[in-house]
């Protein structure tokens, strides 16, 4: 038999931030490795032309020149490299002794690049040539002896295309990061609407819609058709609701109207249903099917677990510069849920946290969603979404065409 | 012979629950609906009282699910009488479901195919009449050879709910284990260490958290607890009861198939069901 024990979760994080993946060390290394190609032929290039020019303007050997050029450019390159990933370490045991918390690490970018740059028009240019002179057996002149113009030129060039390899280089690299974090977005919005969908189509109302439209093409074809409209209306809704930003506060309390009148012919008496729109905030503009999600969670958490049912009253008003939108229900409350113990059924919570985010897409902290149990009734649930008035000019445009 | 079999319909859906009593009309004309109820609840009381012997229940619906009124059903069910044959409906293919196809407990996928219907009332019909005359057993015992057959058929049945249960527990997203209980008594809150308690116990709205030295009254129910235990350490002995292992000293056997355990630390002994009786075998 197993005794439960507590797992130790400090241990257990400390080891994470020393694993590879996490450490701005690795995430160097990667980006180095990965840009290794372009590198080298990015400094070769520069390279040659410099001694291209460089004969051009002595008439000196081009061979000599190509070596010595060559052998500077990669040693600055591997220079810079080195530096990166020393300061990368550096920046791991810092991070380390300081129990900072585990982050996803990135690259050591201009930071390391600098210093590794610096290093490098210090010593890469006086390196390369003595390796030079090893393999041709020539003693050029010392680049310290300031007054020779070859060595001044030397010193001159080596410093610009240090300096033009690394702005390049780095640059890249921040591309690539900026390309890999919108991918990263892309990917997450179509996730998300992903779940929006399949929220919305969730097979057990889609089952349970077409098996109760079966029984009522026998008994009551008229009601049938009917179903059936407020079904494809539904539908269709569901599945346009991303392509425009807008529509009428009328649009969407039609768009409700069709979904409760699947659920009140499904759930028979049980269900009771009331929407309040004032004619004057009709034309009003609001993100489709914004409160979709708060009338399914109603009725879904709080009518259709309450064997008597019970009644769902959705209402817009405007209250100062204020657009207030509740949907409330009379169903099983929240106090059903035990705070101690956050329900956890699937899907719970998508719903809420998905209108929250849009509106804060929308219009930042000026508007707000509360969930409260309901004030005036016996037990309930109540939403009030408050969006300010007048809506942004952008969204109302956009309605307008 | 057997006189006309009677079933019970439970489906909080009113049109869906009329679409099965209709196409049940079509296919077995001589099965008799005796009642059509709308929650889990009163299919559990309607049932117990009517005592059907077939029931439709739909999986979801409010007071308690399908499955739940079910358990409930397999515990509560006198002896006497061979347990109904249950029918459980679904809108959706819960995979769960799949395995039963064709065995003791059937189910059915909505919108009710008309085929599917009638091949799940021949399979009813044959298990009818290879049971002893179901009503008889009230007014006079069976044979003893024929309560031996059904014995088998009720063990298969349980063994199946057995599964279904667990399945459906299983599908849930598995939350975070419980390492401490916080009970509060007005302003206090009582910390109680899951490890010290003995077991758990529903009570109405609330479970009683019962440790060697004192209990506790928390508000939640079996069902959100159950998740958040270690399964191995906690032991589901009745829809009621979930017992720590180790703090069971003997598990006695009765006539009836349900199971006396007496504890360690406590006087008071607890029932464990006919549903989950098979937990205490000798090695």
């Amino acid at each position: 038999m197993t005794v439960m024990s507590p797992a130790p979760p400090a241990k257990a994080a400390r080891e994470s931030s020393l694993v590879a993946p996490t450490s701005a060390l690795a995430a160097t290394w990667r980006s180095l490795r990965l840009g290794a190609l372009r590198q080298v032929l990015l400094v070769g290039g520069i390279s040659l032309g410099i001694a291209v020019l460089l004969t051009a303007l002595t008439g000196r050997g081009l061979l000599n020149n190509v070596l010595y050029s060559c052998l500077i450019g990669l040693l600055c390159t591997l220079i810079v490299g080195l530096v990166r990933l020393g300061v990368a370490w550096i920046d791991d045991r810092l991070r380390a002794r300081q129990s900072a918390p585990v982050t996803e690490a990135q690259a050591v970018g201009w930071r390391g690049a600098l210093a590794g740059a610096l290093l490098a028009m210090l010593i890469g240019p006086s390196m390369g040539m003595w390796l030079g002179d090893q393999v041709t057996g020539l003693r050029s002149p010392s680049l310290l002896d300031w007054g020779s113009a070859g060595a001044r030129f030397t010193v001159v060039v080596s410093v610009l295309a240090t300096v033009v390899c690394v702005v390049v280089i780095v640059a890249f690299e921040r591309l690539a990061e900026v390309r890999t974090q919108a991918e990263a977005a892309r990917r997450l919005a179509a996730d998300n609407q992903l779940r929006l969908l399949q929220s919305q189509l969730e097979p057990h109302m889609l089952f349970n819609t077409l098996a109760n439209l079966r029984v009522l093409v026998g008994l009551d074809p008229q009601r049938a058709q009917d179903m059936l409209d407020h079904l494809i209306a539904f539908l269709r809704s569901t599945l346009t609701a991303s392509r425009s930003s807008t529509h009428s506060l009328a649009t969407e309390f039609e768009r409700l109207a069709d979904y409760l009148a699947l659920m009140a012919i499904r759930m028979g008496p049980r269900l009771r249903c009331q929407l309040d729109l004032p004619s004057d905030l009709r034309e009003l503009p609001v993100p489709p099917l914004l409160l979709q999600p708060l009338v399914e969670n109603a009725i879904k958490h709080g009518l259709e677990p309450h064997v008597q049912g019970g009644e769902i009253v959705v209402a817009a008003r405007r209250e100062g510069r204020q657009l207030v939108l509740t949907v409330r229900d009379t169903g099983v409350g929240l106090a059903s849920m035990p705070p101690a113990m956050p329900p956890v059924l699937p899907g719970t919570g998508f719903g809420l946290a998905q209108v929250r985010e849009r509106l804060a897409t929308l219009h930042g902290s000026a508007a707000t969603l509360s969930l409260e149990p309901d004030p005036g009734g016996l037990g309930g649930t109540l939403v009030t979404l408050r969006l300010p008035l007048p809506l942004p000019r952008s969204a109302i445009e956009e309605t307008a065409t | 012979m057997n006189p006309a079999p009677r079933a019970l319909i439970a489906e909080d859906e009113p049109l869906l629950a009329e679409g099965l009593r209709a196409e049940l009309a079509a296919v077995w004309p001589a099965l008799q609906v005796v009642a059509s109820v709308g929650d889990g609840l009163s299919a559990l009381a309607q049932t117990l009282s009517l005592r059907p012997e077939v029931c439709f229940f739909d999986i979801r619906m409010p007071g308690c699910s399908g499955l739940e009124a079910a358990q409930a059903l397999a515990e509560d069910w006198p002896e006497a009488t061979p347990l109904p044959l249950l029918v459980f409906v679904t809108a959706y293919d819960d995979h769960a479901l799949q395995a039963f196809e064709a065995q003791a407990v059937d189910y059915l996928v909505k919108p009710l195919d008309r085929q599917r219907l009638a091949a799940c009332v021949a399979r009813l019909q044959a298990r009818l009449q290879a049971r002893p005359a179901a009503r008889s057993a009230e007014q006079a015992p069976a044979g003893p050879g024929l309560a031996v057959a059904d014995e088998g058929t009720l063990e298969q049945t349980l063994m199946q709910l057995r599964g279904l249960l667990a399945a459906a527990a299983g599908a849930r997203a598995a939350p975070p284990r419980l390492a401490v209980i916080q009970a509060q008594v007005g302003a206090l809150v009582h910390l109680v260490p899951v490890e010290e308690v003995l077991y758990f116990e529903a009570a109405d709205k609330y479970v009683r958290v019962v440790t060697a030295e004192r209990e506790h009254l928390i508000r939640a129910s079996l069902r959100e607890l159950l998740p958040q235990l270690d399964p191995a350490a906690f032991w589901q002995v009745h829809r009621g009861t979930v017992v720590q292992a180790r703090a069971i000293r003997s598990a006695r056997r009765e006539e009836s198939g349900k199971v006396t355990l007496t504890l360690k630390g406590r006087a008071e002994t607890l029932t464990a069901s006919r549903l989950y009786a098979s937990l205490f075998k000798g090695m």
